[in-house]
Order: C-alpha cells, then sequence, then structure tokens
C-alpha cells in the first residue's frame, strides 16, 4: 500500500519573539503572544531560502529512508516563497541530494498546501507504478508586511517526504481534497509581501475548507474522531486548529502534539507537515493520524494515515522536529529585519 | 406601470395633508460580515420583510426613500433609490437615496416622514441599507472618515476613533469618568443584543474583556468600538388615516427633528457635549408635546461607548457628567427608567453605516407594538430614538408613539 517511505524536516536556527515585533509596532506585547498562539517564530538566515531549507529537509528523508537517491522518480517543492519566478527549486533539489538525471520534477504552489498537492501527486505516480519513489516537499520562507498582523506569524521550515509502495514506515490508507476560488489570502506577482482578507481569512477560508475536507474523508473512509489517535491540521496561528478541533470535536490532548506553530510560527507549505512529521517522530506504531493541510485560494487536503512497526527502525537517524526547535538562537527586530532584507538602501 | 394614480389625485381636489404619520411595517436582514451576500440581497431582504410586515401590496406603495452613506465606495453602486425599485419589482415610482454620514438613515424616514405629512406621499417603503465588508479594512476606514471634516480632521489622521478618544479624554478629565464606566455601554448593550436575533453579537462580553481589549486610540479600546458591519433596513410609513386598513398595531411618529453643529469637533465651545442631540430631542419632545419622563424606552447612536455616555446626558437622563454614574446606576438597563439601546445598539447589534438610524426606528417600533420578545420593556408608549452623523454635526431625532 502506498505511504511514507522516510521524511525529515529543516527548520533555520534563527528565532524572534512574537512580543519584540510587538515591542517595535506599538503592540501590546504581552497579549499578542497569548492571542494569536504564537509565541515565538522561525527566521531564515540571510543565506537561507526555499532551496536550501529543502535540501536539508529533503537529506533528512533520504537517509532516515536508507534509499538509494536515484530511484527517486519524481521531486516536486511545494511553496510560495519560490526564490525564482521561473526556474525551478526542484532541480536545485534533484541535483543538490543526488538523484539521477531520469526523473520529473516540477515546482508546486497553491499557497501553504502547495507540499501536501505534492505528496498526493506522488501517491499517484507511485501507485501507478510509474515511479518507485516520489520525492514531496513542502518549504517556505514566508512574507509578511512589516506591521501587518502576519508578521508575527509568517515563518521559515520545510517538510520532505519520500512516497513509495514498498519498505513505508506509515501508511496513507486515503485522501480527499476540497477546492473552492475563495480569495482570502494572495500575493501578485513582483509584490514582496501578500494581502489578506482580514477576518474573512477565517470562517469563509480557514475554517470551511479545512473543515469540509475533514468531514468528507471521514465520511469516504467510514470513520470518526473516535478512530483517530492524532490530529494535525494547517497552523496559521495558534488559535485556528484549536477552534477547528473543537468545532470538530477532537479531544485537545489528540491535537496538542502537533501544534508547533506555538515555537516556530506559521511555516506556510511546511506547516502541517512539519506538525505531521512531530507526530511521526513520537507516534507508536499502529497509531491513526488524521491530517488537514490549508491553502489559501482555497483548498484542503486531508490525509489518513496509520504509522507502521518499521516507524522505530528509522527513528534516531537524524533530527527530530524537536531537535530543531530547540536548537535556536534568538535575533533581535533589527537583525531580523537585515536577515529578512526588510531593510532597503 | 406607474403607481401614482394622478386622475384620482385631481379628483379628490388635490393632495390630503396627514396629521400624524404611521409605521405599519418593520423589517430587517440579520446584521453581520454577509460575505456571501450582496447590496442588493440583504436591501431586498430588508424591504421584503417590512412589506409582508405591513401587509401592503406593492403597489399601494407611492414612493421609496433609502438611507445609504457611502455604497459608491464602498460598493461601487449608486443610484440606490431606482436600484431598490428595481430589485423589489415595485415598478415605476419616485425614489432616491439620502446621505447624512451616519445619520443617513434617520434623515431618509425624516424625508419619508415629510413626504407623507405634507400629503405628497401617502404610502412610502423607507430602506437603509450599507454593505461595508466589500473592501479592506483601510478602505473602509478611510470611507467613514469622510464623513469628519475631511480637510481639517480625516486627512491629517484624525479618524473617528480618534476623535471620540478626544471626547473621552476630556470627559474624563472635566467629570471624572472612569475607564470601567467607559466599558459599561458595551457589557449593557451586548447583553441586550443576546435576545435580539438580528444582532450582529448576539453574545454577552464581560466588563474585563472589554477593557482588556487592543487599544484603538487610547483610552478607546476596539470593544468600544461599533463594528464593521453589512446590514439592511426598513420601515412601511402611511398615512395616519390609512394606518388602520393595514394593521391593528399601528406606532406613529409623534415627532421627526433635526439639528445641526460645527463638521469639525475642534471648532465647537465643548467637546463633551453635543448640541445638536441637545437641540433635536429638545424639540421633538416640544413638538411631541411630551417630556422626557414619559419616554419608556430609547436607542441613543453608540458608535463609540463615549457616545452613549455623552448622549445619555444630552437628552437629559443623566446630568452632564453623570452619564457614566447613570450606568452604574442600572437607569439604562431594561427594567431600567430609561433603558437605552434594547436591541443591542450600535456596538452589538452592528452598525451598517445608512441602515443604522431606520433599525433603530425598527427597534423602538417593535418595543411600541410589544413585539420585543425577551428585550421588551414592559408596558413601552413612546419611544425616543436619536442618529448622529460624525461627531455629531448631524443630529436626528424621533419620537414614536402607539
Amino acid at each position: 500500500m502506498v505511504g511514507i517511505v522516510g521524511y525529515g524536516v529543516y527548520v533555520p536556527r534563527y528565532r524572534i519573539k512574537t512580543s519584540d515585533i510587538a515591542d517595535v509596532w506599538g503592540e501590546d506585547s504581552a497579549r499578542i503572544g497569548k492571542g494569536l498562539g504564537v509565541f515565538e517564530k522561525s527566521v531564515p538566515g540571510p543565506d537561507e531560502d526555499v532551496a536550501t531549507i529543502s535540501v536539508e529537509a529533503a537529506r533528512n528523508a533520504i537517509k532516515r529512508a536508507q534509499i538509494d537517491p536515484t530511484n527517486i522518480g519524481a521531486v516536486y517543492v511545494g511553496s510560495e516563497s519560490h526564490p525564482y519566478a521561473v526556474k525551478p527549486t526542484g532541480t536545485i533539489v534533484a541535483e543538490a541530494v543526488g538523484c539521477s538525471y531520469n526523473m520529473t520534477c516540477a515546482d508546486f504552489e497553491f499557497a501553504c498546501k502547495a507540499g501536501t498537492a505534492a505528496i498526493q501527486a506522488c501517491m499517484g505516480l507511485a501507485k501507478s507504478k510509474m515511479v518507485k519513489l516520489g520525492l514531496a516537499i513542502g518549504s517556505d520562507t514566508a512574507q509578511g508586511r512589516p506591521g501587518d498582523a502576519l508578521e508575527y506569524s509568517a515563518a521559515a521550515g520545510g517538510a520532505a517526504y519520500l512516497i513509495g509502495m514498498k519498505d513505508v514506515i506509515a501508511t496513507i490508507e486515503d485522501t480527499v481534497s476540497f477546492t473552492t476560488d475563495t480569495p482570502d489570502f494572495w500575493r501578485r506577482e513582483g509584490e514582496d509581501f501578500p494581502s489578506h482578507g482580514a477576518r474573512f481569512t477565517g470562517e469563509p477560508a480557514y475554517f470551511r475548507h479545512v473543515g469540509e475536507g475533514a468531514k468528507s474523508l471521514f465520511k469516504k473512509t467510514k470513520t470518526t474522531v473516535d478512530d483517530y489517535d492524532y490530529f494535525v491540521f494547517h497552523m496559521p496561528n495558534g488559535k485556528f486548529p484549536i477552534a477547528m478541533g473543537a468545532q470538530l470535536k477532537v479531544p485537545p490532548e489528540k491535537l496538542e502534539d502537533s501544534l508547533v506553530v506555538r515555537q516556530i510560527g506559521n511555516t506556510y507549505s511546511g506547516s502541517a507537515m512539519i506538525g505531521l512529521a512531530r507526530l511521526l517522530d513520537i507516534a507508536k506504531p499502529g497509531s491513526r493520524i488524521f491530517m488537514v493541510a490549508y491553502g489559501s485560494g482555497a483548498g484542503s487536503d486531508a490525509f489518513s494515515i496509520t504509522v507502521e512497526d518499521a516507524i522505530e527502525e528509522r527513528r534516531g537517524e537524524v533530527p527530530t522536529v524537536d531537535d530543531y526547535i530547540e536548537r535556536k538562537t534568538y535575533v533581535d527586530y533589527a537583525t531580523y529585519a537585515k536577515y529578512r532584507r526588510k531593510i532597503k538602501s | 406601470m406607474p403607481n401614482i394614480d394622478v386622475k384620482s389625485r385631481v379628483e379628490d381636489g388635490g393632495i390630503t395633508m396627514s396629521n400624524r404619520v404611521a409605521i405599519i411595517g418593520v423589517g430587517m436582514c440579520k446584521f453581520g460580515e454577509l460575505w456571501d451576500r450582496s447590496l442588493r440581497d440583504i436591501t431586498l431582504e430588508a424591504g421584503l420583510y417590512s412589506i409582508f410586515d405591513s401587509g401592503v401590496r406593492g403597489a399601494d406603495i407611492d414612493g421609496l426613500v433609502i438611507g445609504n452613506m457611502s455604497a459608491g465606495r464602498f460598493t461601487g453602486q449608486e443610484h440606490l433609490g431606482a436600484q431598490a425599485v428595481d430589485i423589489g419589482g415595485l415598478g415605476d415610482m419616485p425614489a432616491y437615496s439620502v446621505e447624512a454620514a451616519c445619520a443617513s438613515g434617520g434623515a431618509a424616514v425624516r424625508q419619508a416622514y415629510m413626504a407623507i405629512k405634507s400629503g405628497e406621499h401617502d404610502v412610502m417603503l423607507v430602506l437603509g441599507a450599507e454593505k461595508m465588508s466589500d473592501v479592506n479594512q483601510t478602505e473602509a476606514m478611510n470611507t467613514i472618515s469622510v464623513a469628519s471634516d475631511w480637510e481639517w480632521e480625516g486627512m491629517f489622521g484624525a479618524t473617528f476613533p480618534a476623535l471620540y478618544a478626544f471626547m473621552a479624554r476630556r470627559h474624563m478629565k472635566d467629570y471624572g469618568t472612569t475607564e470601567e464606566q467607559l466599558a459599561m455601554p458595551t457589557v449593557k448593550n451586548h447583553k441586550n443584543a443576546e435576545h435580539n436575533e438580528w444582532a450582529q453579537f448576539q453574545r454577552a462580553v464581560p466588563i474585563g474583556v472589554v477593557m482588556g481589549s487592543g487599544l484603538l486610540a487610547d483610552p478607546l479600546r476596539v470593544l468600544h468600538s461599533a463594528p464593521v458591519t453589512d446590514g439592511a433596513a426598513g420601515l412601511v410609513m402611511c398615512r395616519e388615516d390609512l394606518a388602520k386598513k393595514y394593521t391593528d398595531t399601528p406606532v406613529f411618529i409623534e415627532s421627526s427633528t433635526q439639528a445641526g453643529d460645527t463638521l469639525a469637533l475642534h471648532d465647537r465651545k465643548s467637546i463633551t457635549t453635543m448640541n445638536a442631540v441637545v437641540n433635536s430631542s429638545r424639540l421633538a419632545l416640544k413638538e411631541a408635546g411630551l417630556e422626557l419622563k414619559d419616554i419608556d424606552v430609547l436607542e441613543l447612536h453608540d458608535s463609540f461607548s463615549i457616545g452613549e455616555i455623552i448622549l445619555t446626558e444630552d437628552v437629559g437622563i443623566a446630568k452632564k457628567g453623570e452619564g457614566g454614574k447613570a450606568l452604574e446606576e442600572g437607569i439604562t438597563e431594561i427594567g431600567g427608567k430609561f433603558p437605552v439601546n434594547t436591541s443591542g445598539g450600535l456596538k452589538a447589534r452592528g452598525h451598517p453605516v445608512g441602515a443604522t438610524g431606520v433599525a433603530q426606528i425598527v427597534e423602538i417600533a417593535l418595543q411600541l407594538r410589544g413585539d420585543a420578545e425577551k428585550r421588551q420593556v414592559k408596558g413601552a408608549e413612546k419611544g425616543l430614538a436619536v442618529n448622529i452623523g460624525g461627531t455629531g454635526a448631524t443630529s436626528i431625532a424621533h419620537i414614536l408613539g402607539r
């Protein structure tokens, strides 16, 4: 059965506290973190971008899977901060990790769910035996306009998943998507920062799409909340996934372990995929995981996943999500502004 | 087909002036951020609701007025009178929109009142509508700010939160109004709105949450401020002698008055009192032959909580400076001597700018008809609504009776 053969993540080491950002903009620094459910966010170093983050995550995935990278037949990188508008990130990643030239490659974009869309594409290729292994990556160095609400959460990080039919460490039983044309968040060509519809990003966008995606997967798989041990929802902030869980009547303890957003912020295309990785780091074989990724514009990808026995042999080889979360160096706002090239000469 | 029967008007010997003007039907759409509904949708819903509530036929209506502040900027549509008649399938009749900033709704009611009282019209549909959530928050704020003195206030960044913050700060300095008192209108109005199914926020808010909400312009906080709202409200009004034909529970407009003040806040002698409110409400009582003690229920314009405190004083419920104290004493709660904003007010019912003045009249009419359900003020016979524009450059007062 199709599933995850290996996975790896990468989170840049730099962090800025959301209270420090609030101080700069004259906001109530004591309230911001609690209000958003985001206390720190990761900041990419000046020499890091989606290509380097994707390569780090992919190397971790390949090392964990103990596979020969020349067996990878497809490389898809999902992001909304690809370094080039024209020229793929995927080719950089493929060559850096040692793929053969005889493979297909493309960059994906669907706001924060481009990486899970890449997983779905790889599932199709693997199931149809067009490729042995597919490498699906979700990675971002998210942009937030200085002073905008997004600046408190827009972070950097990525996750890579090797998808195949053999030697899986977690089976993907099923996946469904829910897609509409809903303009809640966007960035036009040539613009430095995205725009958003403020509260419109909540009810008609995130909650509708994640909720409908979840319900549709429950229906298709004939399962209920009780059948799963863990849940992970896309984390634009710390509040939305918790509110979503409450709407779907998910016990908070089943959601808690995936909430990486509190320490690293919203890594956009990496968000739900890093949350899933954290669950794979700790889940016992046999555990069932329910994931719904969300992308603005808008759509959701929902997955039903079962952790297999083989996962235990694959642990300890590469850094865990928590290793990356704990590896951190704080920067102040000025340094953050420099690293993110927000200072214009 | 034209609804105006020119022949019969001529045969009747011309127009008939009406002694009083009756409200025979009321209606609204549920207020809120209505992302999946257009200005057309909400205008139509409020209009049809009012017509069904009144029992008139479309053909009985001979004119339409719609209160709206800025549909041109909020949605790109003007000519709302013609639009309302068109989407309502009302045929051919005189129809136009009226603008007086946040008092546009009150102005629409007053225009219809004068048109019917003069005998020019017999049965009119009055609407108020604003669709504010189609633009981003910055554009919404800029659009509302043009109701201030743009050259002397708005253009320099003196938005309405800033202007009302000046008023609040001065009120605190001169009269010792406290931050707790500043939070009380919000707490009261949200509590009232729990029982109003048309309200944007049908939930109570504890005082601690109000006082801990984000600062907009010190000392005003987010929860001291009315929200951005999409909404529409409607009334069917007619000549007094026609009212009984349609309903057993008509409500009458006992008086309709309007007063003005300087457009800019800084040109006034005092920024803690609104002369236009004092003058329009006094005149309304005089014209109705009533005293304030005769009023059983009030809707006072609370775009910011300090606004409700100042209006409580300016209509005479409390002495100047004691509006906060009146709130503490519960005088303006349902069950108090002068219940204010039983609907939830602008804060909790929502504030679709051009619809607000009409929605205030809807609430007073429901109260006087005994149809206000769980928020009913027992035995209410007379009600006063005060709808203001800007920081009080326009004030429109209506006294209703049954």
